[in-house]
This record gives C-alpha cells, sequence and structure tokens, in this order.
C-alpha cells in the first residue's frame, strides 16, 4: 500500500492546524522519511507561508486534479531536508473545485512515491473537511485547551465516527503549564476525560512558533523550540515508538532542558 | 493570585478550569446525542404518561437523566413504582 495518509483537522479555526501539520512533515522528513504535505484548504492557502515556499509555487493541487500538471510537477521541494514536499492549495477556487473522490485518488498515486502524505484540512466540517479526511489512513485532531475548541473537536470525532474513520488521534496545542497550575486552564487530563480519544501529543504554548512563521522555518526545525520537541515527539509516536510525554512543568523542564543541552554538549 | 484571594474571601469555590469542564461534559451530552434540555423534559412527561397507563408510579420521583461513559451516551430513567392497593410491598423471604 506503501505511504500513509495523515490528515489534521479540528473542527474550529485558529487552534493550530496548519501550524501541526508543517511541524509534523518536518519532523518526520527529519528522521529520513519521504514526506508531502498537501494543503486542501483551497481559497485560503496558508502552508506554503508557514513552510516559506510560498515563492516557488507554479501548480497547486487543482492543476493536478483538472489535469494541468503532472503529480511531480506541482510537487515542490523543500531544500532544507532530504525529502519534504508541498503541494499547495489554489488560492483563487473553492472547495467545491475537488471532491472527495478526486482527493483519494491523488494520495493513492502519492502513497506509491512517499512514506508520509499529510493533509492540511481547512476548519469547519463541510466539503473543505470531507475533502481532507476522505482518504485518511489516521486522523489527528488538534484542540487547544479551550471550551469552543474542545466541543468542536468532540464534533469532529463524532463525524468520524460516522464515518468510519476511526476515533481519531488527539493533539493538544497551545497548552500553558502555569496556568493549567492555577486553575484557569483545562488540564490534559481534563481534555482526555471528555473527548476519550487517544493522545499523540501536548504542545505547549510557545512564542517562538510565531517567530518560526514569520520566518517560513517551522520550530521543529530548531532544536531548542519548545513546542519543536513536542511535534518531534510526535512523529516518533507516528512511527511507532513510545515517547512519554514529559512534564510540562516550568521550572522542571527548564532543568532538565539544561541537563540535556549540557549532556549533547559533552 | 487573584483566584487563592477569591477563594478565601469564599467568592468562587470553583477554579475557571473546573467550570469549564463541567460546562463542556454537559454541552456535549445535547450536543452528542441531538437531545436539547427541553426535549429530555418532554420525554420525561411522556415517558410518566405511558408507564401510569399500565402500573401506579410516583410521578414527583421520576428522573430521567443523559449519562455519559467515556464515547457512549445514555437515556437512564428512574421510575419509582407505587405498591398496588392490598399488594405486597416486599416479597416474603
Amino acid at each position: 500500500m506503501g505511504g500513509k495518509v495523515l490528515t489534521v483537522t479540528s473542527g474550529k479555526g485558529g487552534v493550530g492546524k496548519t501550524t501541526t501539520t508543517a511541524n509534523l512533515a518536518v519532523a518526520l522528513a527529519a528522521t529520513g522519511d519521504k514526506v508531502v504535505c498537501l494543503d486542501a484548504d483551497i481559497g485560503l492557502r496558508n502552508l506554503d507561508v508557514v513552510m516559506g515556499l510560498e515563492n516557488r509555487i507554479v501548480y497547486d493541487l487543482v492543476d493536478i486534479v483538472e489535469g494541468r500538471a503532472r503529480l511531480r510537477q506541482a510537487m515542490i521541494k523543500d531544500k532544507r531536508l532530504p525529502e519534504l514536499y508541498l503541494i499547495p492549495a489554489a488560492q483563487t477556487r473553492d472547495k467545491a473545485a475537488v471532491s472527495p473522490t478526486d482527493m483519494i485518488k491523488l494520495c493513492n498515486e502519492l502513497r506509491n512515491e512517499v512514506d508520509w502524505i499529510l493533509v492540511d484540512s481547512p476548519a469547519g466540517i463541510e466539503r473543505g473537511f470531507r475533502n481532507a479526511v476522505a482518504p485518511a489512513d489516521q486522523v489527528l485532531i488538534v484542540t487547544n485547551p479551550e471550551v469552543s475548541a474542545v466541543r468542536d473537536a468532540d464534533r469532529i470525532v463524532g463525524l468520524l465516527e460516522a464515518e468510519e474513520k476511526g476515533p481519531g488521534h488527539l493533539i493538544i496545542n497551545r497548552l500553558k503549564p502555569e496556568m493549567v497550575k492555577r486553575g484557569d486552564m483545562l488540564s490534559t487530563e481534563d481534555v482526555l476525560d471528555i473527548l476519550a480519544i487517544p493522545l499523540i501529543g501536548v504542545v505547549p504554548e510557545d512564542e517562538g512558533i510565531l517567530v518560526s512563521s514569520n520566518r517560513g522555518a517551522p520550530a521543529a526545525m530548531d532544536e531548542r523550540s519548545r513546542a519543536g520537541q513536542a511535534f518531534r515527539d510526535v512523529a516518533r509516536r507516528l512511527k511507532g515508538e513510545d515517547v512519554p510525554f514529559p512534564s510540562l512543568d516550568d521550572n522542571k523542564s527548564f532543568f532538565q532542558r539544561l541537563a540535556a543541552r549540557f549532556t549533547r554538549a559533552s | 493570585m487573584g483566584n487563592w484571594l477569591n477563594r478565601l474571601l469564599g467568592r468562587d469555590n470553583q477554579s475557571s478550569a473546573q467550570s469549564a469542564k463541567e460546562r463542556l461534559q454537559l454541552v456535549l451530552i445535547h450536543d452528542r446525542t441531538d437531545l436539547s434540555p427541553a426535549l429530555v423534559e418532554t420525554l420525561k412527561d411522556e415517558i410518566i404518561a405511558v408507564i401510569s397507563k399500565h402500573v401506579e408510579i410516583d410521578p414527583g420521583g421520576v428522573e430521567i437523566n443523559l449519562s455519559q461513559t467515556q464515547r457512549e451516551n445514555r437515556l437512564v430513567a428512574n421510575i419509582p413504582l407505587l405498591a398496588a392497593p392490598g399488594g405486597r410491598r416486599r416479597p416474603r423471604k
């Protein structure tokens, strides 16, 4: 069967789907795997800028679907990693330009080319979402520890169950350990109690994420980035490794990081 | 700090995260089942009516709740039956 199709979705907008897709793609490619990411948010393309590849777009997803470009032609190579590619969304079309069947066909072709196909889903539960989920072997649901994001994530879990796409795996993004500690933010355990699906990642709030998208260089490329580390952990879990969830306790992790740096240096 | 002060002054006895969790749990039961609180009330009235046709029940003691375990939702009805006139209250040992 070849490559595996992973769809990143959330229901609610702005929780970090595109950031997650870009970082997981980078983290998986850094392990030597061949990765292509596919921006399924037609009309609101963004994965290209987050990855810093916006100036190299010639063809897009709709060009492939409508036969104006071959698959290989539309795959933009990210030169920073050996085998990382992007297929951008079309910016001047809408979701209806592509059907779930088109997505399945396209991903099946990509399976022969790469190890991982990461699909960045648009927000919402309409056509764009259905397009993104149709080819998925595994779905990653991104949420924030916040009522509206968790409620929308629950809706996605229900829709995935109805489509027999499994419950999906959860990534809790933008967690602030100090707010959890003082009882002003839902904890990882709270969110898991509510959604009752398997957890695959907890990503702490990190200002570095904004800096990295300013620069077009996903945080997972930066060894020192905390969020980047969390995404690299998710990538390892996706590859079947049993990676423990680190304590997000601020002080502890500061010393742990310090210790880790000394160990690396020596 | 503010939270600690609030708690000391008894302004709120639960953290905002706890309220978030409880509110979410409630709203999700309704989202998942597509049963509004009003519909649950209607169900309750109709269930009482149907059962009352055949057996005597205590309408005031009827409880109809939605409960959630992991990803399963169920409607749980607790309906106290009244003893039939002249009937035994409890089976003999």
